[in-house]
């Protein structure tokens, strides 16, 4: 309802961003130099085989670790500052649980601490709240008992002993039901068990409140504990109500991420990958559920070996409707030559001009007489010679070229890799083939589906390697990515092309599969080079790219 | 409690208005239901940018009030106009927080009233919020569907299913 969450998020970034500000450099960011709180609940360390200076460890956690991690922090405030469990529970959830810089300003001043966390006796504009407990600091927070009204100042009725008439459903009780059917909190605001009940289910179920619900009275801030929550409402909202105090939890630790994939509860536990890190890390992480996802972003998959933020350029880019509109204009070309105003609805990219006969690349839009034989000169957005075929096109179109011509190789890419489950399926086929007419037995034919695998995890490198591309500034450093990429490309499309092969004999099958084996084998050396080369590039801050990052 | 809870507590408003009265310049001008309410509004004295103009609240009370705030607005039909004021819509929907997330169980239908006089009688400029047109054309038939947002000196209207309103206070 309000934009008020909103500024919190933002200000807990910031308390975030200057916590990670201490150290600065890359060297700084491993295991020793960011403590691991919660280091003994850890049970183990998923770590990438032989670890590269841009890999980086985290855990995978149960929502029951996630809750021990809130238990042992309130502990530890609960003890240190002497206060019951959930006063410390507000304060840390107030303070973003950075539990130094609560203990810091609790010490200070204790009671703005409490006050700004909602704790402290108010001050609300309700002329009926007259007096307030005095000296908050010695007992803060006596904690109102659920079963037993609480003992500090009452509002309207001055003790049980009275009778009571709730200022929201105007139900009457007699001096005997008011302490059972009545409930106030430390600022004395008292009203009936079934009122609280109905606001305290309505802002849980209805808004989704957990951290921050505060006393029903007009202008007062004290927040409702914990325990008088799960003690007034129904179970399955004290249920859901806890739920969401842990997604609140895992939101303001930049450490944890929840797993983004559907019927997953785990989360990532991850403390390399801070948010200023992420201009020279892409934090691909795997969670228990099988899924990869990126730590930085919460990407549901990965998107190496490029940047969080480039990556989100990229997809608002592509998903913006002027994009669109532009793509929808740029199905038409204009010959270089004669001007003629071409639609392409179909076949290779060798286009001949019907009307002045003039060849030319429809990707590229240069002379097909300068690709020949040598098709992946057309992976290159070669600017200089673009220039010249600008000269003849509007400007606009020449920006727009250049985006088309990394977003249709991304998405052909993307295409393919989501035809995947298709792939698996005639090469299962092919794999049964082999075995009935080769003789080879089940374990020699796996090398076809190992080939697959590589082609898939190849393709969606090559598909981010575009988009990567896209932003990249000319430079030799860049021509090196695409000298890496092409021959990535190639490798990948002649694999493609030996598993589409039909068995013919058995003889034929020996050899198909040396090749298979061996172009695999390729494909993933490839692979390795462009992802190590791309992700090292980073920490040696290699890549200059077009935009800010 | 649950169903009898707006009866019960909007019977003892009504009462409460019959026998204690309403503040000066706040009248009920009907209760023709227990769940819809109209209110007449015009700000006292010399000062004000309303002077002479009556205005008709409306609220509708849906059975969970008070604990959820009930919706209001200002009429607008022949007979009566919202006022002109940056932070009503010519729709007659208003933007307050105290219709929003300041709106605490304890306030009432007179404490609405009151609110809403003395938003009118801080004001010293008609004007219309920005982005009236556009907010009207396309805003839903109950205000409170709208997210408002109360932290802002500008008005602004995302067109969106919610629309997205932000009004300084």
């Amino acid at each position: 309802m309000s934009s008020d969450g909103e500024n919190e998020d933002l200000m807990f970034e910031d308390e975030y961003d200057d916590a990670f500000d201490q150290d600065e450099d890359m060297e700084d960011v491993d295991s020793t130099s960011e403590p691991d709180v919660y280091d003994a609940l850890s049970p183990a360390i998923e770590e990438a085989p032989q670890k590269k200076p841009y890999d980086i460890s985290w855990k995978v956690r149960t929502l029951q670790e996630i809750i021990d991690m809130q238990n042992k922090e309130i502990k530890k405030i609960q003890s240190l500052l002497e206060v019951p469990a959930s006063t410390a529970a507000i304060l840390l959830r107030h303070y973003v649980w950075n539990s130094e810089k609560l203990q810091e300003q609790f010490w200070n001043d204790p009671t703005a601490a409490l006050q700004g966390a909602g704790l402290s006796p108010p001050s609300s504009p309700s002329t009926r709240t007259q007096t307030l407990p005095s000296s908050p600091e010695k007992r803060p927070n006596r904690l109102p008992r659920t079963t037993v009204a609480s003992p500090s100042i009452r509002t309207r009725s001055r003790l049980p002993t009275e009778p009571f008439e709730c200022p929201i459903c105007c139900t009457d009780f007699d001096k005997t039901l008011v302490e059972g059917s009545t409930f106030a909190m430390g600022c004395g605001h008292r009203f009936c068990r079934d009122c609280w009940g109905e606001y305290l289910s309505g802002k849980v179920k209805g808004e989704g409140e957990s951290a921050k619900i505060q006393c029903m009275e007009s202008g007062c801030q004290r927040v409702v504990r914990e325990e008088v929550i799960d003690e007034i409402v129904s179970s399955d909202i004290s249920k859901r109500y806890h739920n969401l105090l842990n997604a609140a939890f895992v939101a303001d630790s930049s450490n944890l991420r929840w797993c983004p994939h559907p019927n997953c509860e785990y989360i990532i536990e991850c403390n390399q990958a801070p948010a200023r890190m992420l201009n020279q890390l892409v934090p691909t992480v795997e969670c228990k559920c099988g899924h990869e996802l990126c730590f930085g972003c919460g990407y549901g998959a990965s998107h190496r070996p490029v940047l969080c933020r480039i990556v989100k350029m990229w997809e608002k880019k592509c998903a913006d409707d002027s994009e669109t509109a532009n793509w929808l204009q740029a199905n038409t070309k204009e010959c270089t030559k004669c001007q003629s105003t071409i639609e392409k609805n179909g076949g290779c990219n060798h286009m001949t001009c019907k009307k002045c006969k003039w060849e030319f690349c429809w990707v590229c839009m240069g002379p097909w007489s300068e690709h020949g034989t040598n098709w992946y000169q057309c992976n290159r957005f070669d600017e200089r010679s673009g220039i010249d075929a600008r000269d003849t096109q509007a400007k606009s179109r020449a920006s727009l070229e250049r985006y088309l011509h990394y977003f249709n190789r991304w998405a052909n890419h993307e295409h393919s890799a989501k035809l995947d489950a298709e792939f698996y399926r005639k090469t299962e086929k092919k794999m049964e083939q082999m075995q009935n007419s080769g003789n080879l037995s089940w374990i020699e034919v796996q090398f076809a589906k190992a080939a697959v695998d590589a082609v898939i995890k190849a393709r969606i490198t090559l598909k981010w390697s575009y988009c990567m591309a896209f932003y990249l500034k000319r430079n030799n450093m860049t021509e090196l990515f695409e000298d890496n990429q092409r021959d990535l490309e190639r490798a990948v499309e002649s694999l493609g092309y030996l598993l589409e092969q039909n068995i013919v004999d058995t003889d034929s099958i020996a050899k198909l599969r040396q090749d298979i084996t061996n172009q695999a084998a390729y494909v993933q050396k490839r692979h390795d080079i462009l992802m190590d080369d791309t992700l090292k590039g980073y920490l040696e801050r290699r890549w200059e790219f077009s935009v800010d990052i | 409690m649950a169903a009898g809870l707006s009866t019960k507590r909007l019977m003892k408003e009504l009462s409460d208005i019959n026998t204690k009265g309403t503040p000066p310049g706040i009248s009920l001008h009907s209760a023709d239901s227990m769940q819809d309410w109209i209110f007449l509004i015009s700000v006292l004295g010399e000062e004000t940018v309303y002077r002479g103009e009556t205005f008709a609240l409306r609220m509708k009370f849906g059975n969970r009030y008070p604990i959820e705030v009930p919706e209001v607005t200002f009429l607008a039909n022949p007979e009566y106009q919202p006022p002109v004021h940056p932070h009503v819509y010519s729709n007659g929907h208003i933007c307050a927080s105290i219709l929003g997330n300041e709106w605490s169980p304890v306030l009432n239908a007179v404490a609405i009233c009151i609110t809403m006089q003395s938003m009118l009688a801080s004001n010293k400029k008609k004007e219309r919020p920005e982005g009236n047109d556009r907010y009207v054309r396309t805003a839903p038939s109950n205000p409170k569907l709208t997210r408002w947002h109360y932290d802002d000196d500008v008005s602004l209207i995302e067109t969106e299913t919610l629309f997205e309103v932000e009004v300084e206070q």
